[in-house]
């Protein structure tokens, strides 16, 4: 069984391969990075791999997505879940943990504690500036990866050494302008994730990694990266001298917004809440169509709405792009 | 004037003379970006005052949310 590494450990060495499979790292988003991601850590012997994602897999996926299949698009599957099968019958020796959630203040300390490194694969400023709160408290690394069209970039955030996520993004800019006009190609995920997971690889087995951001566009074949030192900002709130973790503290409410380049609103309760998805069909069974369920989910077409509700109860109400119009027809739904 | 922007040669117009005017030139004014013009990286608080001048080697990054 040990053979399986037996051209990595040539490569970075006993030690580093002993820390490899020693380590926990967590995923956080399982969309076009966080499948590439977890299939090279998986396959690099990873000892644990923490991995949680708030959607469930469509066709649109399945063209950058790698870990998916046709049959999990058809199942309407949660993507925590399919990944979890795809990746355990990769390697059956790595622990892994999937979380079907929507990762937020509240939970994200959760799951980063006890990790090695956390890996960002997320697709949003907000999510990002929550895991790196969660980072610098905790003094974990976390690997900043993202893409949009042709173009990707990765920053390795490490505690105590060189700027922060925060420290760069000191603001959420809207991000209307990329997602939705530009699409994205398959090889600049596997360009972003690959940085990503190479700095990761690094980190854990001792090397010194810099606090360098870098840039790829792989259709214009423009690169970009630069030692970012100086943008430490000693006043910031997730890492400077007071700190504060501002993006751990934030107030409860439902959270809504528009998912990136698909016509639709995700919601999240204020509070976790179970829903009964039987009851739930049954009840709406006359005014929908289309109902389809399995144990992770409810699909159904609602008015003009493709609607999904979680047995976590979150939602996602595809044909809209309009957050109050979502809200409204989720309350409509679930009470 | 020619600069070496991430590493490719751009004529600019003759309007783009500072930073803030380089990023406006680009359409990246609304957008986080990182500016490092020969090795040295310009704070936000400069992007109006720093001149380009001919020569000059400019790596952008920009951030992107996507993943």
């Amino acid at each position: 069984m040990k053979s399986r590494y037996l051209k990595q450990e040539l490569f970075i060495g006993k030690t580093g391969q002993k820390k490899i499979e020693e380590s926990t790292i967590v995923v956080f988003g399982m969309g076009a990075l966080g499948s590439a991601i977890s299939e090279m850590l998986v396959r690099a012997g990873v000892g644990k791999l923490v991995i949680a994602d708030r959607d469930y897999v469509e066709w649109s996926n399945l063209q950058r997505q790698q870990l998916y299949t046709e049959d999990d698009a058809k199942k309407k599957l949660p993507k925590a879940v399919a990944a979890k099968q795809r990746l355990q019958s990769i390697n059956s020796q790595t622990i892994i943990k999937e979380h079907v959630m929507d990762i937020f203040f509240q939970n994200v300390e959760e799951l980063a504690e006890g990790a090695s490194i956390l890996m960002d694969a997320t697709d949003n400023f907000e999510t990002r500036l929550v895991i790196n709160d969660a980072a610098m408290k905790h003094n974990i690394p976390f690997v900043f990866g993202a893409c949009v069209g042709s173009y990707g970039m990765t920053y390795p955030v490490l505690p105590g050494k060189g700027p922060c996520f925060h420290c760069l993004v000191d603001y959420i800019p809207s991000q209307n302008v990329t997602c939705d006009t530009e699409g994205v190609i398959s090889p600049i995920v596997q360009w972003v994730a690959s940085m990503q997971v190479a700095q990761a690889m690094q980190i854990l087995s001792g090397e010194d990694v810099t606090p360098t951001l870098r840039s790829f566009d792989i259709w214009k074949m423009e690169h970009a990266e630069m030692n970012v030192e100086k943008l430490k900002n000693l006043d910031c709130p997730s890492c400077g001298i007071e700190r504060l973790h501002p993006f751990l503290t934030m107030e409860k409410h439902t959270k809504a917004d528009i998912l990136c380049g698909r016509d639709a609103v995700h919601i999240r309760p204020p509070v976790p809440r179970t829903l009964d998805l039987k009851y739930l069909s049954k009840q709406w069974e006359q005014q929908t169509t289309n109902m389809l369920a399995n144990a992770h989910l409810l699909s159904f077409q609602y008015e003009p709405y493709r609607v999904i509700l979680f047995k976590d109860g979150r939602a996602i109400i595809h044909g809209t792009a309009d957050i109050t119009m979502a809200k409204n027809v989720y309350t409509r739904l679930t009470g | 004037m020619k600069i070496e922007l991430n590493g490719k040669v751009h004529e600019l117009p003759e309007h783009v003379k500072t930073t803030a005017q380089l990023l406006a030139f680009l359409e990246l004014q609304n957008r986080i970006v990182i500016v490092e013009i020969n090795q040295d990286i310009v704070l936000k608080d400069k992007y109006e005052s720093h001149q380009l001048n001919t020569g000059d080697k400019v790596e952008l990054i920009h951030f992107v949310g996507g993943g």
